[in-house]
């Protein structure tokens, strides 16, 4: 088969994103389906060799494709979509993750390129059936596209991140795509400053809900993550009242983590927040009701006060 | 400016759905079905956009069989002006509901369409994408924030890592996510008012549109269940079993 594989990827300008580097082994296995088909990286934005150097390094990756323009250093999906649909052609496979990023521009190739698109992959079955959750994780279904271009986009947690491999260097080709004019602008954004390991790629999560009363409490939350190097996630209720910022969100409509070690801190276990952790290796739940839904999920449940629990945890730990 | 809310009739959020054991789908018998909650908070906006001056009218539309015109109903009691039910006898694809939502704004001349972000029993997360790819409008996703500016929409929506402030030139698409809006409930006489709002019926054949199969889903199967673990009785203990029988920690 002549067909080629792309990944559009998602980076900070300098490296891949965890969420692209896991889409690659995503592609590499529909590769495996596909008779070994391969896999294009396309770089979009205002792009400088030290980000292609990083990413043609990748063992999966084939050829990078760059498409530089000052214009694409803010990546709107109305700009990108009508883009990356003109250089198609080639493509069996379109992926990208099922970040904020993929999820706001896959969709709208799609539909540029008048087919479907499956959501959130957990699962490459063959070159065109895979599996996806629904109903909050609580159902898979395996779904077989009909589609001449099949996109989708990938589970992050799902996926095992790609390697780099030093001694490797991917073809690289730089193209010129025309940028279209557009009916957005972007005002103004507003980034989560924080010096712990990024959610969804951190080995240890450690979360708190509604039981953990308020914002000042999160410090405690926040000095046992710092003793377990951990990220931060919260419930949509921890959320909702203030105590921490939105992005830290686990659950259906938040992130999906799948760390070594979750630690639940004063969370019911609602069906949403479940469906957000519930494929870590190990968890642990911190609750004072004996009955919350949460330690029917939890490898190790502790009943108590977690004013009285995690201080005490944190000191032995 | 109209207002164009689509809306979707799903199971109810507080369900525990089964899946059936042939793997044909999920057990839907006797299940309470209720408005997607995202597309709750889309009607709640529009609503709002209306009681602020910045909306003429609220129409909502749902694709799905007879039953969804109870969601309907349930939007026209909260202050949606009027009703369109596309009738369909089976779930439509994301791709061929923005293909009729696209007929729908056309004909409608709608200033803005306002979607959830995604529905609760498929997570697709695609239509409003979808939509504004077809009708070469601008979109904005997961909006945490609406407001209207003469010719433009002024969104704040929910990024990984943050928030992202957005200005979209009119007609636009925005979905809807959670800290948007806390919907309101219908009052007993706005649920009598609600009846006599208009709902016309239509059809994909009588909007001219050819449903296309892009994917099949061959089985719904059950996830592999997490099963309950122990229940320790200190903090001693639980250290003790993260160190040497989980090995998570150091």
């Amino acid at each position: 088969m002549s067909d080629r594989i792309l990944v559009i990827a998602e980076h900070d300008g300098k490296v891949l994103s965890s969420a692209s580097r896991a889409t690659l082994s995503a592609a590499q296995q529909v590769s495996n389906h596909t008779d070994g088909a391969p896999v294009d990286l396309l770089l979009l934005g205002d792009i400088r060799d030290e980000l292609v150097q990083s990413c043609s390094v990748y063992s999966a990756v084939t050829k990078v494709v760059v498409v530089s323009d000052p214009r694409l250093s803010v990546p709107l999906s109305e700009r990108l979509a009508p883009m990356i649909a003109a250089m198609a052609a080639p493509y069996s496979h379109i992926l990208m993750s099922a970040s904020s990023f993929g999820k706001d521009l896959s969709p709208r190739l799609a539909a540029l390129l008048d087919v479907g698109q499956l959501s959130d992959v957990t699962v490459i079955e063959s070159a065109d059936t895979v599996i996806r959750p629904i109903y909050a994780g609580n159902a898979l279904a395996r779904v077989t596209s009909h589609d001449a271009t099949i996109v989708m986009t990938v589970r992050e947690s799902a996926f095992d991140k790609a390697e780099v491999n030093q001694d490797y260097s991917a073809e690289i080709e730089a193209i010129d795509v025309d940028v279209p004019s557009i009916n957005t602008e972007l005002l103004g954004q507003v980034v989560t400053e924080s010096a712990r390991p990024e959610l969804t790629a951190a080995n240890v999560v450690v979360s708190g809900g509604r039981g953990v009363g308020s914002k000042e409490n999160f410090a405690l939350v926040e000095s046992l993550a710092d003793r377990l190097n951990a990220a931060i996630g919260a419930s949509r209720a921890a959320v909702d009242a203030g105590y921490v910022s939105n992005d830290l969100q686990v659950g259906q409509t938040g992130k999906i983590v799948a760390p070594d070690l979750y630690i639940a801190i004063g969370i019911s276990g609602a069906i949403q927040h479940v469906a957000g952790m519930k494929e870590s290796k190990v968890v642990v739940a911190i609750n004072s009701d004996p009955d919350a839904p949460i330690f029917d999920v939890a490898d190790y449940g502790l009943v108590g006060d977690l004013f009285t629990i995690l201080p005490e945890l944190i000191e032995a730990i | 400016m109209k207002v164009l809310v689509a809306i979707k009739r799903v199971v109810d959020p507080y369900v525990k759905v089964r899946v059936k054991a042939d793997g044909s789908g999920i057990e839907d018998a006797n299940v309470k079905m209720t408005m997607n909650p995202f597309c709750e908070i889309a009607v709640e906006e529009a609503i709002r956009l209306k009681e602020a001056g910045a909306a003429d009218e609220v129409v909502v539309v749902s694709i799905g069989d007879e039953s969804s015109q109870e969601q309907l109903r349930s939007a026209l009691a909260l202050g949606a002006d009027r009703a369109i039910h596309v009738d369909v006898d089976k779930p439509c694809e994301p791709l061929s509901v923005a293909k009729t939502l696209k007929v729908m704004m056309d004909k409608e001349q709608a200033g803005l369409v306002l979607l959830g972000k995604q529905s609760i029993d498929t997570d697709n997360n695609q239509v409003a994408q979808m939509l504004a790819a077809l009708t070469e409008r601008p979109q904005a996703t997961f909006a945490s924030k609406i407001t209207i500016d003469g010719e433009y929409v002024e969104v704040e929506r929910e990024v990984d890592g943050g928030l992202e402030r957005l200005k979209l030139a009119l007609p636009a698409i925005v979905s809807t996510d959670l800290r948007l809006n806390e919907p309101r409930y219908a009052s007993l006489p706005n649920i009598m008012k609600a009846k006599r709002k208009p709902m016309d019926k239509t059809t994909l054949s009588e909007l001219g549109i050819t449903e296309k199969n892009s994917q099949t889903v061959v089985e719904i199967l059950s996830p592999p269940q997490r099963s309950s673990g122990i229940k320790v009785a200190s903090v001693e203990e639980l250290v003790e079993k993260l160190r040497n029988e989980a090995k998570v920690i150091e």
